[in-house]
């Protein structure tokens, strides 16, 4: 029996040169990657042990940090909660950042190259380096009107979103997506908490996780008619050059006439162009896509920003909240000819056309820049762990749909809207306010979706901010009314009156 | 049993290395208290200095009962066991710095328990040495010990989930707060079972019918013992669903019966059923799922730990991916005796235990941990190499092969080298049952290993059990003697 009790013991020889082997491959080959792994949560006390840089806006603080006695040193908190979570997101322990949280992730932890001199330093001093600051471009004042404002809307709308731009730099003033959510508990050290918190909330029908200010799209109805009214300007009309309206009108080869929202909107056989968009005309504004044609009329959307697919807001240097492309749409027959059905619902944002909160809030600051975009920003300013600058938002022209004389004439329009058309509900006392209001059909049997674009002048003629709000199936009718009063609000904020 | 005169017992190398074990389990303590508290207590050497006691009593006993026992088993034991400890304890510190209470008491804590079971574990060590004075008296009782291993290992797969199951595998009899795992002990009663049953039928299962590639096959019929065995492994993977233990057992049985009749093709037939029978239970697990679904889980886990899929699955890979990556953070040299963070491994104190130390010991640490076991597994090897009789033969090299089959089951499954399984690891995981059957396991050894070594009445003394023995056939016929 000696000879196979010695081959047994071979075989355990063998099982533990297994053993060793692996272990030096778990240990020494893999060690690495295995040290560095995001499941090791050593990592995340190494990454919790300095305080993370602090979000900021107006001097207020959006993103903080807690001294605590866990293994991970600080908490992150978020003192305003859901006002500002679709914009500064969170950083939750297990799962990944989000927001600006997850866009400067680099520099507020201390990582970032532009941090290198610092963290040197901080070597020789002794001191803890930490994570460097960001400093927002929101207006507290604003986004508080906007949060309250939308969350309080007179028509009980569950659901909607608001933007405001500055509309000379292209910084956010405000950002609000409704309904939001309280990042903080998404934050907690105890990540079981947290992953039935996110569970929670991502089953949310309602999707409170979603920023709906730029990742959703919705149909534009009529604020696209300002698009629309560009390509005309830019294609020899004036405000005053007539065009075909009337009651109905039934595009070539469709048989739904288009409407206008009452008996009482241009029912004459004629109407100016700007008493057509002063009034929101659809039969005029069908028969003016028709005219113009397709090709003019998506040419037009994508000079102001349709179909861009990588607009990212955050800092103007790298990557920042992703802004959904908004769409035209496909107004083709099967055959390759334009569906003119197709073009005349489209020219009155209908149909396939999207758009997001943020493209209309860009669209009416362009019209207030003189026919400018700005690149939307979000980040203001980097500061180091000792609040030294580090970075300085430099404001960048995105695109020049229009030149300032057709700009000009949309202003005048826009004005004349909110004077003496559909918008008058957004006027603010002591500014020169011009938007478009919007009712979009979105789905049978739902109620329409309440827009409102819009800008303000100071009584120095400078354009303050523009603005966008957003509001999903209003109750009641007249969906924009409500859209409307609220920009202004916003509008009156953002220029530094109103609020608290 | 007096010393004969001009002999080596190597009862005073005992106690030296067991010396030597407990200068390592005390520098051990010290510095992880110097990690925890950046202090070393004046306490520090308490629990060794205990530990020393009681080792040092179980040697005495030896010195009494078994006097030419291996002299290398007790302080390799020991040291495993010791570090055992200090880490436990090690564990209830860092629970009680974070949670702000005053140090644990000596026994206090999951350290303090299993201080507790050391102490429990040697008692019976020591009176299993006591009471056995002769190894070959236990081939008296084979027949009952066969039906105590049996019943010993169906008793968690018959009762009820509720208390029988922890973290899928049902190993356990949990009664409140308070639970035991009976096949530790069942290794044991079945090892002399299969020992006695083979060196009856050995002259049987060796006969050969046919020949096929050089290796002879044995005849049908005289299959049947290895079937049942196969048959009921296979019924603890899928009821208790444990691959671990159902490879141990049914591992014990086919080197026991390798090693009774030098037939290699019991080997290879073993391996083949066993290995068909785990394809086909993950085939099965695959396709149908129910009670095969457990053990199909574990396979994919293992196949690819770090899928997102497999991480976040309720029962997935959390808990080998957590003990990897602390391995893989210990690194070559480890972050030292309590300065690591092994709380992240889940079960750090029972399965995971090994990837817990590795993250403060290292890769250098680990491996002399291995060959500690390797260490033990080879001397108890050797006491069946040295022990004259069949019977003693077969349990010590049954009982030596399984410690390392079972060390191999769970640092494998904690190392990703094999699927994972509810394993304790021998002398380290917390837990009375694991602690005395292992105990019990070595005190057997030992008691071999005495037979082995002891120098023949009035012949020259052979200084160790080396390979000066008597033709191998005459170990058969002593068999017949101890007939009951």
């Amino acid at each position: 029996m000696n000879a196979p009790l010695r081959k047994a013991g071979v075989v355990i020889l063998v099982l533990f040169g297994l053993l060793f082997a692996n272990l030096n491959w778990v240990q020494g080959y893999k060690a690495d990657e295995y040290r560095t792994n995001d499941y090791n949560g050593r990592v995340q006390v190494a990454e919790y042990e300095v305080p993370r840089g602090i979000i900021e806006a107006d001097g207020q603080a959006l993103a903080s940090n807690k001294l605590t006695d866990d293994e991970l040193k600080y908490l992150r908190q978020y003192p305003k909660k859901q006002i500002y979570a679709p914009i500064v997101g969170y950083k939750p322990v297990n799962l990944g950042e989000v927001g600006i949280e997850r866009a400067e992730d680099e520099f507020l932890s201390g990582a970032s190259d532009k941090l290198f001199a610092d963290r040197v330093s901080a070597m020789f001093t002794g001191d803890e380096a930490g994570g460097g600051n960001v400093v927002l471009s929101v207006r507290t004042k604003a986004q508080e009107v906007a949060w309250k404002q939308l969350t309080g809307n007179e028509r009980g709308v569950k659901k909607g979103s608001a933007v405001a731009i500055n509309p000379r730099t292209g910084a956010i003033q405000a950002m609000v997506s409704m309904p939001s959510y309280d990042p903080n508990p998404l934050a907690t050290h105890d990540t079981e908490d947290a992953a039935a918190e996110y569970k929670k909330l991502n089953a949310d029908k309602d999707k409170p996780l979603l920023n709906r200010a730029v990742a959703e799209t919705y149909p534009p109805g009529s604020t696209f008619k300002v698009i629309v009214t560009a390509a005309a300007l830019q294609n020899g009309y004036d405000q005053s050059t007539q065009i075909p309206a009337g009651p109905l009108y039934t595009a070539p080869g469709s048989g739904a006439p288009i409407k206008n929202s009452s008996a009482g909107t241009c029912p004459e056989r004629q109407v100016n162009l700007k008493e057509a968009l002063t009034e929101s005309c659809n039969t005029g504004y069908a028969q003016l896509g028709v005219k113009l044609g397709g090709d003019k009329v998506k040419k037009a959307a994508q000079d102001w920003g349709f179909e861009q697919e990588d607009l990212t807001v955050g800092s103007l240097e790298g990557t920042g909240l992703a802004v959904a492309a908004s769409r035209m749409g496909k107004i083709q027959n099967p055959d390759g000819s334009t569906d003119l059905a197709g073009l005349a619902q489209s020219s009155i944002g209908q149909k396939d056309v999207r758009m997001t909160t943020m493209q209309g809030a860009m669209i009416a600051a362009t019209v207030a820049n003189g026919g400018k975009q700005m690149r939307p920003y979000l980040v203001q300013q980097l500061l180091s762990p000792d609040r030294r600058p580090i970075y300085n938002a430099n404001p960048q022209t995105l695109r020049t749909p229009v030149s300032s004389d057709i700009a000009d004439d949309l202003r005048e329009m826009m004005v004349s809207v909110v004077e003496n058309g559909t918008g008058k509900r957004a006027q603010v006392d002591g500014f020169e306010v011009g938007g478009k209001t919007g009712t979009a059909e979105n789905a049978e049997g739902a109620d329409d979706h309440g827009w409102f674009i819009g800008f303000a002048y100071n009584d120095k003629g400078e354009a303050v901010s523009a603005v966008c709000v957003m509001l999903e199936n209003v109750p009641g009718g007249h969906a924009s009314s409500e859209a409307a009063r609220i920009s202004g609000l916003i509008l009156k904020a953002a220029a530094g009156q109103g609020g608290d | 049993m007096p010393r004969v005169p001009g002999t080596k017992t190597g009862r005073n190398a005992e106690l030296g290395l067991l010396a030597l074990a407990m200068i390592i389990v005390a520098a051990y303590g010290a510095t992880v208290e110097a990690n925890q508290f950046d202090k070393i207590t004046p306490t520090f050497w308490v629990p060794a200095a205990l530990l020393s006691a009681l080792f040092v009593a179980l040697h005495l006993v030896v010195r009494f009962t078994a006097l030419y026992a291996d002299p290398v088993l007790i302080p390799t034991v020991a040291l495993i066991n010791g570090l055992g400890v200090g880490f436990l304890r090690r564990l209830d510190l860092a629970r009680a710095i974070a949670q702000k209470q005053p140090e644990p008491g000596i026994f206090a804590g999951v350290g303090g328990r299993q201080l507790a079971w050391t102490l429990a574990a040697l008692v019976l060590a020591a009176v299993l040495l006591i009471v056995i004075r002769d190894h070959k008296t236990v081939s008296r009782y084979a027949y009952t010990l066969g039906l105590v291993g049996i019943v010993l290992v169906m008793i968690p797969a018959v009762l009820p989930a509720s208390i029988s199951e922890i973290n899928g595998a049902r190993l356990w009899i949990r009664i409140g707060s308070f639970s035991i795992q009976p096949g530790e002990f069942a290794k044991l009663a079945l090892v002399s079972f299969f020992a006695y049953y083979l060196v009856r039928k050995r002259e049987v299962l060796s006969l050969a019918s046919r020949r096929v590639l050089g290796v002879d096959f044995p005849r049908g019929r005289d299959l049947g013992p290895v079937i049942t065995v196969w048959m009921l492994s296979l019924l603890v993977l899928v009821f208790e669903k444990d691959l671990g233990t159902a490879l141990l057992y049914f591992g014990l049985f086919v080197v026991t019966l390798y090693v009774a009749t030098e037939r290699v093709s019991w080997l290879i037939i073993g391996l083949v059923m066993f290995f068909g029978g785990v394809y086909v239970a993950y085939l099965l697990g695959a396709s149908v799922g129910g009670p095969f679904a457990n053990f199909y889980d574990r396979a994919t886990v293992w196949l690819d730990p770090f899928a997102a899929e497999n991480y976040n699955r309720v029962g997935g890979s959390y808990q080998l991916v957590q003990s990897l990556l602390g391995l893989g953070t210990g690194g070559l040299f480890g972050t030292g005796p309590g300065a690591g963070s092994p709380s992240k491994v889940p079960e750090v104190r029972t399965d995971f235990i090994f990837a817990g130390m590795g993250e403060e010991i290292g890769l250098f640490g680990l491996s002399a941990l291995l060959i500690c076991y390797l260490l033990i597994v080879e001397r108890g090897l050797r006491a069946a190499l040295g022990v004259r009789d069949s019977f003693g033969k077969l349990v010590a090299g049954g009982l030596a092969f399984t410690l390392g089959l079972q060390v191999f089951v769970i640092l494998g499954g904690i190392t990703g080298l094999i699927p994972l399984t509810g394993q304790t690891t021998p002398f380290l995981s917390a837990g009375g049952s694991s602690l005395m059957a292992n105990w019990l396991l070595i005190a057997m050894l030992l008691r071999i290993s005495d037979a082995g070594r002891r120098p023949a009445s009035g012949g020259p003394a052979p200084s160790s059990g080396g390979p000066k023995q008597p033709p191998a056939q005459l170990h058969g016929a002593m068999t017949e003697v101890i007939k009951p």
